[in-house]
């Protein structure tokens, strides 16, 4: 489902490069539940962009979901994100103008798909039936983070990657959100990548790997 | 905190967002353009009219009359003169080329002696001038050479003479460019205007003496002993200071009218500060509360900002006094023709020091209120990111601040009107039409909102949505971008309406040939001469001039002192000039169609023998004179006393281009009366009333005419050069409000970045974060542009209907390429903006955050 081969990320140019993610090949089959996870400034959040094709890397290639990311145009990407993949992110990420409901039907409208009746389903799903005309800024930061799930499985992704999901949560809050990924991961196969602190969020997931400066330096199944 | 703390955190805190509040304070700089720009002109045009004044009345005195001077004044120029005297005799005439075609009204004028005594004439071919004297020359302006098809050394004819053209006037003193508007002018040697025969009766003449004094400040004092005695004489003195005071004024308050257009601009930029400091603010909650947790007083955090808004506010200035010097620079040489005399080009310091001080003063003073909530972020912000407490006490200062806002909008409005009360209503003019377009586009706002089609696809909602995004300033650039909108629309509207006004009184049917001065024995023949041609003839309308004698009994001599006096004491002139003035009135029963009754009623035509004699008089005319329905009124036509009663009142459409009169008679009373009569007529093209102009000129030369084509095309010419300068000022508003969607862009650039960043990250293309972008900025420039129309088509009516009075036409086309024309502005402000929006991949951006 994904494989990375020789990946590399170098920022910067001229006298000042950094290298931020090095070399790095594993493979994750479909359905596969990865922790990505590392001290701060060890490259996860980047190498997880890489593995979403949110940005070019220097080096290396990504295949997801049988497709070679660096053959692809930018918007060829972007199309595949928003047919395949799905985003959880640590601040959350909603739009401010859009309302709940409005935020998570955003992946389907981009194609063209009518998106309500799926919308307020997931919106009932993640407990927030009820709240589809609330603001972003009127919601709090766990029922903020619930739509931002629902959101990620609106376009029913092959691989949902999460970034911190927990990082602004509190712990019981944080604990239901990944309930709620690990429900669906099940009833819907979807492919988890997730990039974590927590020892405990990381703990549940089925394979774990650690990176230090950009390198990966375990990498352990449960 | 110190003062040197306060200094050094405005800076470090200044240089990490230099560019942000670059494009921040340019807001305040196209207003400081226009301001600097208008004024420094305006202060080098004052200058220079006082440096070249004698060379506007071309000698130290001037006494003219519309009669022929009385033996008295004869003398009194005997005596005046003896160091130089020079005559101008100036009447209207005919004027048409041997070989050319058509013929012209022009105004001649006979010249006799050294004038001008002071400045110079510029002449194509140069020196011409001098040459006039010598023979049976004419100098004209180059228009009529066009008009006539003519070149230098045709010979022109006038009346019964014939003169050789030996050259055209570029320049001469006192010469505002407006009154060759009248009609082209003619000189010629002033022994030479008794041959043209023209001065029989019937024609209006303008005689003018130049005088050149031994010493040029006894000037005063002779105009000053002498104008009493020459007034009873029906004659008026005038002198440098007199003509140099009266260009003075007219030049001043051109200038602090359109220096008002100005302050429209900064005040605009000072809206646009005052948005961007408010989102400012909020960006920097974070560092404000990091600097209150290290023990700033929220005193001082104040003080920081408010330097920060001053010196960013001191270099929009002198960005903005820099580029107004290049413009004011450039101004004379595009305006040189409507100049009188020839303006410098200079800086003025005072002009550029206003400028900028009332720059910074913008910038700060409009700052200043939402710089207030920087005072109540507390330090605990900085721990708890979205702290919020709610139900904040009321900033104390928000009143004071609030207050000071408004002063100082009032009191530069003084400053540059002139006049508190100017500035005051100014001021209260620019809030209420603020206060109409912020409500306009909040109902558009809501509007869109509330109807706009759920089936629409996501990019357009999306874009829409961006509108209200937190922190967003809509409001803002709506309000600087239509202000500008606004001012450029209702000028158009009152343009196209007066000039279209003008157009359609010339419809297809309506007479456009006018033919004046005919003697009572030509009317025959010219009427046969018109019609033998082919074209259909009005009936002759007689004119008879006259003065008023009386009111009520009382001599109108006696009225007009008191009138003056009491204008006097209301620092206002009385309606002096309506008592005194020459009537050029029509005897008839029946009404014509530019005339309504307004009060009394029309008198029988069949009535029998009436004395007193009913009159007619135009309803402005009676309320100057405080005339009412059935007041006696005694006139003096050509001497003898003819004795009315006012019948009724009329209200009159001049703008109809028809003999319409102050005065009408009924008949029986004046037929036997001096006279003369106009005849109007229709000729479908130019080519041919232009030859039969000719035909009448050349049988009957006494006989006048003009072709309303003509007229209409001066009127045009005159709107539109006066227009101009308004709509250039107003232009600098439009450029304020691009400045200020600029300034938006750049400080809601993170936002965006995010923003787009997000929707790339969910599955959007390219195209599609473009389109959102757009879709944004084509509903901002749309709303900007519909509330401007909306509130320009209000405010184009009123002036139409209150100030014109004349029917309102909306022109839908123009209209639609204006609200387009911003929709654009915007669009490609915002795209411009935008680019890295689209450019920078989604992961750049989301690590960053």
């Amino acid at each position: 489902m994904l494989h990375c081969e020789s990946l590399t990320k170098t920022y910067g140019s001229g006298g000042r490069e950094l290298t931020v993610v090095k070399n790095i090949s594993f493979s994750l089959e479909a359905g596969g539940f990865l922790a990505i996870v590392g001290p701060s400034g060890s490259g996860k959040t980047t190498l997880l962009g890489l593995l979403a094709g949110l940005d070019r890397p220097t080096s290396g290639s990504v295949t997801l979901d049988g497709e070679v990311l660096e053959r692809l145009s930018e918007d060829a990407r972007a199309r595949l994100r928003g047919e395949k993949v799905g985003f959880v992110f640590q601040s959350f990420q909603l739009i401010p103008t859009l309302t709940a409901l409005e935020n998570v039907q955003v992946p389907l409208e981009l194609r063209g798909v009518p998106a309500r009746e799926r919308a307020t389903g997931l919106l009932a799903r993640v407990g927030l039936a009820g709240r589809e005309h609330h603001y972003p800024a009127q919601l709090s930061g766990g029922e903020q983070q619930r739509v931002a799930l629902a959101r990620a499985f609106s376009n029913r992704p092959r691989v949902l990657f999460a970034d911190e999901p927990t990082g602004n949560l509190d712990a019981r809050t944080g604990a239901t959100v990944v309930d709620l990924m690990g429900e669906l991961n099940r009833d819907l196969g979807t492919t988890l990548v997730l990039v974590t602190h927590d020892p405990d969020l990381a703990g549940r997931a089925r394979r774990t790997i650690r990176l230090a400066d950009g390198e990966i330096v375990a990498d352990s199944a449960a | 905190m110190n003062a040197g703390f306060v200094a050094r955190m405005a800076w470090r805190e200044g240089r990490a967002s230099a560019r942000r509040l670059l494009l921040l304070t340019a807001s305040i700089t196209a207003g400081v353009a226009a301001l600097v720009a208008i004024n420094s002109f305006t202060d080098n045009l004052r200058r220079s009219v006082q440096e070249q004044a004698r060379s506007l009345l071309g000698a130290d005195l001037s006494i003219s009359s519309q009669k022929e001077f009385t033996p008295a004044v004869t003398a009194l120029l005997d005596t005046l003169g003896q160091t130089g005297l020079a005559r101008v005799t100036t009447f209207s005439a005919m004027a048409y080329t041997a070989t050319g075609s058509g013929a012209r009204l022009v105004q001649v004028s006979g010249v006799t002696g050294p004038w001008p005594f002071y400045g110079d004439i510029v002449t194509d071919p140069a020196g011409s001038w001098d040459a006039l004297s010598r023979g049976p020359h004419a100098i004209v302006d180059p228009s009529l050479l066009g008009a006539l098809g003519a070149a230098i050394g045709d010979s022109l004819a006038i009346g019964e003479a014939r003169f050789a053209i030996v050259g055209t006037i570029g320049r001469m003193p006192g010469d505002v460019g407006m009154r060759s508007a009248l009609g082209p002018r003619v000189f010629i040697p002033g022994r030479y205007v008794a041959a043209t025969r023209l001065l029989s009766f019937g024609a209006r003449v303008q005689h003018e003496a130049f005088i050149r004094l031994p010493v040029g400040d006894a000037a005063q004092p002779i105009a000053d002993r002498y104008r009493a005695k020459l007034r009873a004489e029906s004659a008026r003195i005038r002198t440098v200071a007199e003509s140099q005071q009266n260009l003075d004024n007219a030049l001043g308050r051109l200038g602090r009218y359109l220096g008002l257009v100005a302050l429209i601009a900064l005040l605009l930029g000072g809206l646009g500060v005052a948005s961007a400091t408010h989102v400012f603010v909020r960006q920097k909650a974070d560092t404000i509360a990091v600097l209150r947790c290290l023990g700033a007083t929220a005193g001082g955090v104040f003080a920081i900002y408010v330097a920060q808004a001053a010196v960013m506010g001191l270099i929009g200035s002198a960005l903005g006094a820099a580029i107004g010097i290049a413009v004011q620079r450039v101004l004379p040489s595009a305006i040189a023709s409507a100049l009188p005399l020839d303006v410098s080009t200079a800086p003025s310091w005072p002009a550029i020091g206003i400028g900028v001080a009332t720059g910074v003063w913008v910038a700060v003073v409009f700052a200043l209120l939402p710089l207030l909530s920087a005072r109540r972020i507390p330090p605990l912000a900085a721990l708890r990111q979205a702290y919020d407490p709610g139900g904040r006490p009321r900033e104390p200062l928000r009143i004071p601040v609030l207050a000071l806002l408004a002063a100082s909008v009032v009191a530069l409005a003084a400053m540059q009107a002139g006049n508190p009360w100017t500035g005051a209503i100014f001021a209260a003019g620019i809030g209420a039409s603020v206060g109409v377009l912020a409500i306009m586009a909040w109902l558009l706002i809501r509007a869109v909102e509330r109807w706009f089609p759920h089936a629409w696809p996501y990019v357009w909602r999306q874009g829409l949505a961006n509108l209200r995004r937190p922190g967003n300033q809509t409001t803002a650039v709506v309000l600087s971008l239509g202000f500008g909108a606004f001012l450029l629309a209702t000028l158009f509207l009152a343009q196209y309406n007066l000039l279209e006004e003008l157009r359609l009184t010339g419809g297809p049917s309506r007479p456009n040939l006018v033919f004046f001065d005919i003697q009572p024995e030509q009317v025959g023949p010219v009427s046969a001469a018109i019609s033998g041609a082919g074209y259909p003839v009005s009936s002759p309308v007689p004119i008879v001039p006259m003065r008023i004698r009386s009111i009520r009994g009382r001599a109108v001599e006696a009225i007009a002192a008191d009138t003056l006096a009491r204008g006097r004491q209301r620092g206002r002139q009385g309606g002096g000039w309506a008592l005194r003035r020459e009537y050029r009135s029509t005897y008839r029963d029946t009404m014509v169609a530019s005339e309504k009754l307004v009060a009394g009623r029309w008198w029988r035509a069949d009535g029998p023998h009436r004395s007193p004699v009913p009159v007619s008089l135009d309803a402005d005319v009676a309320a100057d004179l405080g005339v009412r329905v059935g007041d006696e009124m005694v006139w003096d036509v050509q001497g003898v006393p003819v004795a009315t009663r006012v019948a009724n009142l009329r209200d009159v459409d001049w703008a109809r281009f028809e003999p319409n009169f102050f005065a009408v008679f009924g008949t029986g009373a004046l037929e036997t009366a001096p006279q003369a009569f106009v005849v109007l007529t229709r000729a479908p093209d130019a080519a041919r009333r232009g030859q039969l102009q000719r035909e009448v000129a050349q049988r009957w030369a006494n006989v006048t005419s003009f072709d309303i084509a003509v007229v209409q095309e001066a009127v045009e010419r005159l709107v539109s050069r006066v227009v101009l300068a308004i709509r250039f000022m107003a232009l600098f508003s439009l450029a304020t409000g691009a400045v200020v969607l600029a300034g938006a862009v750049s400080t809601s650039r993170f936002q965006r970045l995010r923003e787009s960043a997000l929707l790339k990250t969910l599955g959007a293309s390219r195209r599609q974060v473009i389109q959102v972008v757009l879709a944004e900025y084509i509903a901002i420039g749309l709303l900007a542009a519909l509330a401007a129309f909306i509130l320009a088509s209000l405010a184009g009516w009123a002036l139409a209907h209150f100030l014109f009075e004349i029917p309102f036409r909306l022109p839908i086309r123009q209209a639609a390429t204006l609200i387009g024309g911003t929709a654009v502005l915007a669009v490609l402000i915002g795209a411009w903006g935008s680019i890295e929006v689209v450019r920078r991949t989604p992961l750049e951006v989301l690590r960053e955050t």
